[in-house]
């Protein structure tokens, strides 16, 4: 009964992102107010008729419907009920069932907070979400419905959720990335809906700024809850594998780091329109690339593919639909679009221009690693598959650039400025960091390797500009601490996000070329010396839980004798899945992290164990945290009055209807 | 030329130099960083059985195919390990030091990926088991459905399981 309902809802969604599509927009074309007015009515209806189909899959979880074949594959009776909601997205359908949900609450928001607005710009941008809808709506209901059920033969009992995504990680990870993904909607809209009027004027880079802000965010926490994930999760103690999946993140995340930062021209200085408006585009489409890469599964499995590859023609076709569009429209009317661009070479404005070079660069490098292993298979010229080190030499390569440019970039005039003007500060922070960065690595780890120098030394001349950036601001007009109380919050917003660049990259550097990973045969009361840590083995002992069985190894830890902690690492057979599963012990640090991953039994009362030391290694994340709450502080600077609009947002909540313009 | 003209060109020089050094930087990372993907049979008698393909000694390869049953050696006194893949056909032997991932046992379809010390001996650097099977070709995979379903963990279509390795492909690569 739920299920149908579930399913009555997504079909009525279908009908009224059928309906939004179509009416605003061709009453924006025409100048209707009413067919324009209805554009935020029907926004709301979508989202309201979606939450229902979202409410009845949680139900159905919750209540372990097993006559619902996508309960069935993902839930089972002794599943804790944290897990069986989180199941709710925990595969394939559900998942896509959120995606669709996630577009409809920022349509809805953007239908709340755009007040301010005029109709027809809301009217054009809520009938393009509409129509981004319609399209995956499609794709839910004839090719991956969750609701579709499992009778006559339903089972007693389902299968479980995979025991990797029994997790508080994968709670919200999930979540969070597509809320990025489907935010760069928000822009992509805000774009396609200013090609179409022809008129680009800097209130459109001033409306579509905070939104592309919000996702970034969304996109970056939800980067950095994976990696964490991966790390604490899979029991290898790394954080990036550059894998597929991970690098279909990756891609809109530095498309979208692009277009903010050309946003910002835009916004500022009339400059670069056209180029922002591509970008827009781009980077949504990334997110669909994204998306169709890790749904249709091509590049992750060619076996699981072959038995239903209408999933991922259908999104490949979507996907040239959107893209394609969106391209056509944009080469039609993308000559219209005129840019101020009076400034001098070296400008703001150039240096900006040139980390939107790197930051692409960097975006084909992924590309490229990402689709010629599917490439070069589909030419017949057997299976391949791009190693790391690749990845690695080649971000590396574009980092040395662009840390200079982030350094340097802040303290640039727009339109023009004079090389002199920074020539004191800029040779000092060089040779600070020359010295910092041979002596740092030496003096906390003895020896130096070529790429750790090199990590240190753009993580000295970031924040070492970024600090002298901070004193000429404040110090510009007043003293310098009435200064920094006068700094926007959009420019702390920009010194914390860049702080956290170099937080990430200090943390890469020390942790890729510190960290000491040994695996080591142990029997109980061996112990291992690591880093000056050593490592004793204290045997093994029961730790079943609900729905796995379990074993837990106590390692103590003690530096120059004294103890330091105690670490339990468990392994798990998750017994309905029939899965095995490591969990791993980590001692959290500020400049380290022990980590103890339990092999498997020897035989003789001997374990294999993985004792891993990993220097900053938190520093990776907590930079990307800082990155996102840059971002944050940017998109609540006053100019938005976002936050003002938020307040009346909300208030307007409460009383719908009377304040539609 | 006036200057504009001049200036307009050097910015377009510039940029062709920049392009042309960036292509050719990541065209040399490329190559060395490139593994080619052979199956057991292909190690041995080339690809479609054409000699002058298969690896040379010393060459960087992955290889996958199925863990042989009863072929796991253990060494007694460290982590060193040594065990058959095959597909339809002969076997070859990999060698590996270190703690094997938790999905790794016999029957199991897994990816090695190391340095070819003889003919049909891999030195692996790393062994990647089920999850990330992204390279298996497709005749290896009729083999491992086979062996995959009597263990239960398949489910008619295969659906869970295949999107369970799609989110989480983020496993295994290391």
């Amino acid at each position: 009964m739920i299920a149908e309902l579930g399913n009555y809802a997504l079909a009525l969604s279908l009908a009224i992102s059928l309906l939004l599509a179509v009416l605003p927009l061709w009453g924006a074309e025409k100048g209707n107010p009413q067919l324009m007015s209805l554009a935020r009515p029907m926004t709301y209806g979508l989202f309201v008729s979606l939450s229902v189909a979202f409410a009845a899959l949680f139900y159905l979880f919750a209540v372990n419907d097993f006559s619902v074949q996508y309960v069935v594959n993902n839930s089972n009776t002794s599943l804790p009920i944290a897990y069986r909601l989180s199941a709710v997205w925990g595969s394939h359908e559900g998942s896509l069932l959120l995606w669709i949900w996630l577009l409809t609450l920022w349509s809805a928001a953007v239908a709340l907070f755009s007040k301010h607005l005029p109709q027809e710009a809301v009217a054009r941008v809520l009938g393009i979400m509409g129509i981004i809808t319609i399209g995956f709506l499609i794709f839910v209901l004839f090719t991956s419905n969750p609701f579709a059920r499992t009778f006559p033969d339903f089972p007693v009992d389902g299968r479980e959720l995979n025991p990797l995504l029994q997790d508080v990680g994968l709670i919200f990870h999930p979540p969070l990335l597509y809320m990025g993904y489907v935010g760069f909607s928000v822009a992509f809209a805000f774009s396609i809906a200013t090609l179409m009027t022809g008129k680009l004027d800097t209130a459109w880079a001033r409306w579509s700024r905070p939104w592309t802000m919000a996702a970034w965010i969304f996109l970056t926490l939800g980067i950095v809850l994976g990696s964490w994930w991966a790390y604490y999760e899979l029991g290898w103690g790394g954080w990036w594998f550059w894998d597929p999946v991970e690098n279909a993140s990756l891609m809109p995340w530095l498309a979208g780091t692009a277009l903010l930062h050309s946003l910002a021209v835009t916004e500022k200085r009339a400059a670069f329109k056209a180029w922002t408006v591509l970008l827009a585009i781009l980077a949504f489409s990334l997110c669909l690339l994204g998306t169709f890469l890790v749904r249709s599964g091509i590049l992750v499995s060619v076996h699981a593919f072959a038995s239903d590859p209408t999933r991922g023609l259908y999104i490949l076709a979507y996907l040239v639909v959107v893209i394609g569009g969106s391209l056509v429209l944009y080469a039609y009317k993308g000559s219209q679009i005129r840019s101020r661009d009076n400034y001098q070479r070296y400008s703001r404005e150039s240096l900006l221009l040139l980390n939107n070079i790197l930051l692409m660069t960097a975006l084909a490098v992924v590309l490229l690693g990402t689709l010629l292993p599917l490439v070069h298979k589909q030419l017949g010229l057997g299976s391949i598959s791009v190693g790391a080190p690749f990845f690695n030499q080649m971000f590396m390569l574009i980092m040395i650039p662009f840390a200079f440019l982030l350094g340097i970039g802040p303290l640039v005039k727009w339109r023009r400025d004079q090389v002199s003007a920074i020539r004191k500060p800029v040779l000092i922070s060089l040779a600070v960091m020359l010295i910092l960065g041979i002596f740092l690595p030496h003096f906390l780890h003895d020896q130096i390797t070529v790429s750790a120098a090199l990590g240190v030394m753009m993580a000295v001349f970031i924040v070492m500009l970024a600090g002298y950036e901070l004193q000429q601001r404040a110090t510009h007009r007043s003293g310098f601490f009435r200064g920094v109380g006068k700094l926007s919050r959009s420019h702390w917003g920009m010194l914390f996000a860049h702080l956290g660049v170099a937080m990430t990259v200090w943390g890469i550097a020390f942790s890729q070329n510190y960290s000491i990973e040994r695996d080591v045969r142990m029997n109980v009361g061996d112990s291992v010396q690591i880093a000056g840590y050593e490592f004793k083995f204290q045997g093994i002992s029961d730790a079943n839980g609900p729905n796995y069985l379990g074993g837990k190894a106590q390692v103590e830890v003690f530096k120059n004798g004294k103890p330091e902690t105690t670490l339990y690492a468990e392994k798990r057979f998750y017994t309905v899945s029939k899965m095995s599963m490591t969990e791993a012990a980590i001692d959290w640090g500020f400049s380290r992290d022990l980590y103890v991953a339990l092999g498997e039994s020897l035989g003789n009362g001997a374990w294999a164990l993985r004792l891993y030391y990993k220097p900053f290694i938190r520093w990776i994340w907590l930079g990307g945290l800082f990155m996102a709450f840059g971002g944050l502080l940017c998109m609540l600077d006053r100019r938005y009055r976002f936050a003002a609009l938020l307040n009346k947002g909300a208030n307007a909540n409460h009383h719908p209807g009377t304040s539609h313009e | 030329m006036n200057p504009r003209r001049k200036s307009r060109l050097s910015i377009i020089v510039f940029v062709l130099l920049g392009v042309a050094v960036a292509a050719t930087l990541v065209l040399y990372a490329l190559r060395q960083n490139i593994d080619l993907f052979y199956t057991p049979s292909e190690v041995i008698y080339g690809k479609n059985d054409d000699a002058s393909t298969k690896p040379q000694v010393g060459q960087r390869i992955r290889i996958g195919g199925m863990v042989v049953a009863g072929t796991v050696q253990r060494d007694a006194d460290s982590l060193k390990v040594k065990f058959d893949l095959n597909d339809i056909g002969p076997s070859v032997s990999v060698e590996y030091e270190g703690i094997l991932p938790d999905l790794f046992r016999e029957g199991q379809g897994i990816v090695a990926q190391g340095v070819l010390v003889q003919p049909t001996v891999l030195q692996a650097s790393e062994v990647l088991a089920k999850h990330d099977e992204n390279y298996v070709p497709p005749e290896l995979d009729a083999q491992m459905q086979k062996v995959h379903k009597p263990m239960g963990v398949s489910d008619l279509k295969g659906e869970s399981e295949r999107d369970r390795q799609q989110i989480h492909t983020q496993e295994g690569q290391q």
